[in-house]
């Protein structure tokens, strides 16, 4: 099937919207009718055909415009991409791991042609066809993380591992659940998760870090994250909280289904060769509540997690102002019967 | 532990004690690069037994056609370089793990200072080859005791800045001369047997070198010690560890599912709560913190052994 890349925005006016395929593989977090941290981990790189987890990174029908809204951020604030000095090797490994990746997986839309140090990037849908030479970065408009990840649907965090830590010390975050890079910069894994209700006291952090230090190449892994964002926003950053934070309190009965969206991180780990630091894109996926009600099982069990989940984590999600809302709206698609486990829809 | 199997495509002496093994993918793929320090696990099928000996890469990090290794002859030792030297030959078939490093250099450093002992010298090679490559500032210090047994000289450039110091013939190396008067943001990367490591801390401590600036890898095969018992939680089973097996060997003899990387208790894959401990841990390991070991809580199996009357771990 060839990928129709829709024509729409993530601000102003909101014309982004999901086609009934991208309902259908929307990758719905709750594999059962309550929610806790887990350091829920699994293998990433082949999963079920068709889902976003088929492919290592996974490019869908908003590709273009979410690159397009990439660029509008970044030109309002160049600091939402920045890579300390040791980390230019790290952005090469990147850069080599999601040419090879999306050249391999989607060869009608990307090709790598590669003579020793001389590469030749093909990235049709946005009319890129560029040689450079590997690991030369007068040879790229950018440097070669920043350059990769305007390319890339999601953010990107790279990290560096030492001293049996992780240093957030590179990234391209313009699609992000309220954090901020330039203010995360430089931190080691404990420091840039410290505002995470709860999760401390359960020992979740000691135990994730241990796992991704041992994060093996050709073994990458990946885990999903979830939040509730009212309009389909990209760029839901703390430096804009004036632009989207208000937007808030514009939710009434009549518009929570269209205007209250589930926002999933599909959050993935890759070891970079070279650099050994650590990949962590961060994609970001949103669907309506309105859409998402059309898959029957999501409904009635996104009505039981988000109806019972702990306060603290509806206050830490930003929530709370509008969760009676969604409760009321959500209740009316969730008939008390059993769901069945798993993330999947039911055939 | 992803791995796969690779051939034997060149054996060398580069001394009468070390040899030099080169392995390529059959089907001549390219291997995955790694990083500068990194290691694989060498399975060596031995009779009935099943060894697995961690080495450094020394060939190119860059270079996917094919992995090295030097693998010097430890005629005490368990037998797994035994079993490399004796037994292993130009065209067999291994299973070589993926690469893993626990000795990367700091990207940040403003100079590399690389110092080797003896077989030391493996991982540094390859960090030298990538510091060569991204024309980063380094120097390296390589100390044997004679130049028949310095292998790392065939492997080493003649370059003004790489030292050989041969005991032999009066060269000692002089630490203090070597860690003086290092500009502001040099790493020193240390390789060699524990007494090395352990100078080259003191002296960096004398001179006020900041010890984030302070790396080294001491590569631990399994000590040997007395059999001692281990009872597993989960099956109540008991297993016996003989003289010389590491519990972790103990524990894949008796087919328990136990996840292992370096198996030189650097690494925290093989971390194993423990249930109940009446005698002494003998801990081994670099992982764990000092509360660890003496709470008895939690064991390294690739290293550590046990004395006294009954320890339950939770496998």
């Amino acid at each position: 099937m060839t990928l129709q890349f829709n024509d729409e925005t993530f601000r102003d006016d909101y014309s982004y919207h999901n086609s009934p395929d991208a309902i259908r593989r929307f990758p719905f977090p709750f594999d059962k009718d309550d929610y806790m941290y887990a350091v829920n981990m699994e293998p990433h790189g082949s999963g079920r055909a068709g889902s976003p987890f088929e492919n290592r990174f996974d490019v869908d029908e908003h590709y273009v415009a979410e690159m397009r809204d990439r660029e509008i951020t970044l030109k309002e604030d160049p600091l939402r991409c920045q890579s300390l000095p040791h980390m230019e090797l790290a952005g090469w490994d990147l850069l080599e791991l999601i040419m090879e990746a999306k050249s391999e997986d989607y060869p009608e839309l990307f090709s790598l042609h590669r003579d020793g140090d001389r590469w030749h990037w093909i990235n049709r849908p946005l009319g890129i066809d560029h040689k450079f030479t590997f690991l030369d970065p007068t040879t790229l408009p950018y440097g070669p993380m920043e350059y990769i990840t305007r390319q890339a649907q999601g953010d990107f965090a790279v990290l560096d591992q030492r001293d049996g830590n992780l240093w957030m010390e590179a990234g391209m975050v313009t699609s992000q659940a309220d954090w901020s890079l330039d203010f995360d910069i430089g931190m080691n894994f404990f420091e840039w998760h410290a505002p995470v209700p709860l999760a401390h006291e359960m020992g979740i952090f000691q135990r994730a870090l241990k796992f991704l230090l041992a994060i093996q190449q050709d073994a990458p892994s990946r885990r999903l994250n979830w939040t509730m964002t009212v309009n389909p926003r990209l760029d839901t950053s703390p430096e804009n909280y004036h632009k989207w934070g208000p937007e808030k309190r514009t939710l009434t009965p009549e518009n929570v289904g269209e205007k209250q969206y589930l926002r999933v991180e599909l959050q993935t780990f890759f070891r970079l060769p070279r650099s050994n630091g650590l990949a962590f894109p961060i994609r970001c996926y949103l669907i309506s509540l309105q859409d998402l009600v059309t898959v029957p099982k999501w409904g009635r069990r996104l009505h039981r997690v988000i109806r019972d989940l702990p306060d603290e984590l509806a206050e830490y999600k930003g929530f709370t102002v509008n969760r009676p809302l969604i409760v009321e709206y959500l209740s009316r698609f969730d008939d008390g019967k059993p769901t069945s486990p798993g993330i999947f829809p039911d055939e | 532990m992803s791995a796969q199997m690779l051939r034997v495509t060149e054996i060398e002496a580069l001394s009468p004690l070390v040899k030099r093994f080169r392995f390529e993918h059959p089907g001549g793929k390219k291997l995955p690069l790694f990083s500068g320090g990194a290691h694989v696990v060498v399975e060596m099928p031995d009779g009935d037994l099943l060894r697995r000996n961690a080495y450094s890469l020394i060939s190119d990090p860059q270079d996917g056609s094919g992995y090295e290794i030097a693998v010097r002859r430890e005629d005490g030792g368990r037998g797994g370089s035994r079993f490399m030297h004796a037994n292993v030959s130009q065209g067999d078939t291994l299973r070589i793990s993926t690469p893993l490093n626990l000795f990367a250099l700091d990207a940040r450093a403003r100079k590399h200072v690389l110092i080797a002992g003896g077989i030391g010298i493996t991982p540094i090679i390859a960090q030298m080859r990538q510091l060569l490559r991204m024309q980063d500032r380094f120097e390296i210090h390589y100390a044997a005791r004679s130049r028949s047994e310095a292998a790392g000289l065939r492997l080493l450039p003649r370059l003004p800045h790489i030292h050989s110091h041969i005991s032999d013939e009066g060269d000692r190396m002089d630490l203090g001369a070597i860690l003086d008067r290092q500009p502001i943001g040099t790493h020193v990367y240390t390789c060699g047997p524990e007494g090395l490591i352990t100078a080259v801390a003191q002296c960096a401590a004398r001179l006020g070198w900041p010890r984030g600036s302070l790396h080294s890898e001491v590569f631990l095969a399994p000590p040997p010690g007395r059999t001692f018992e281990v009872t597993l939680a989960k099956s109540g089973r008991t297993v016996t560890v003989g003289p010389h097996q590491s519990l972790l060997e103990a524990l894949e003899e008796a087919e328990v599912d136990i996840d292992w990387s370096c198996r030189g208790g650097a690494c925290g894959r093989c971390e194993t709560d423990v249930v109940s401990c009446h005698g002494r841990i003998e801990h081994n390991d670099h992982w764990l913190s000092e509360d660890e070991h003496s709470s008895q809580t939690k064991i390294m199996p690739c290293v550590s052994r046990f004395r006294g009357r009954e320890l339950i771990i939770d496998r």
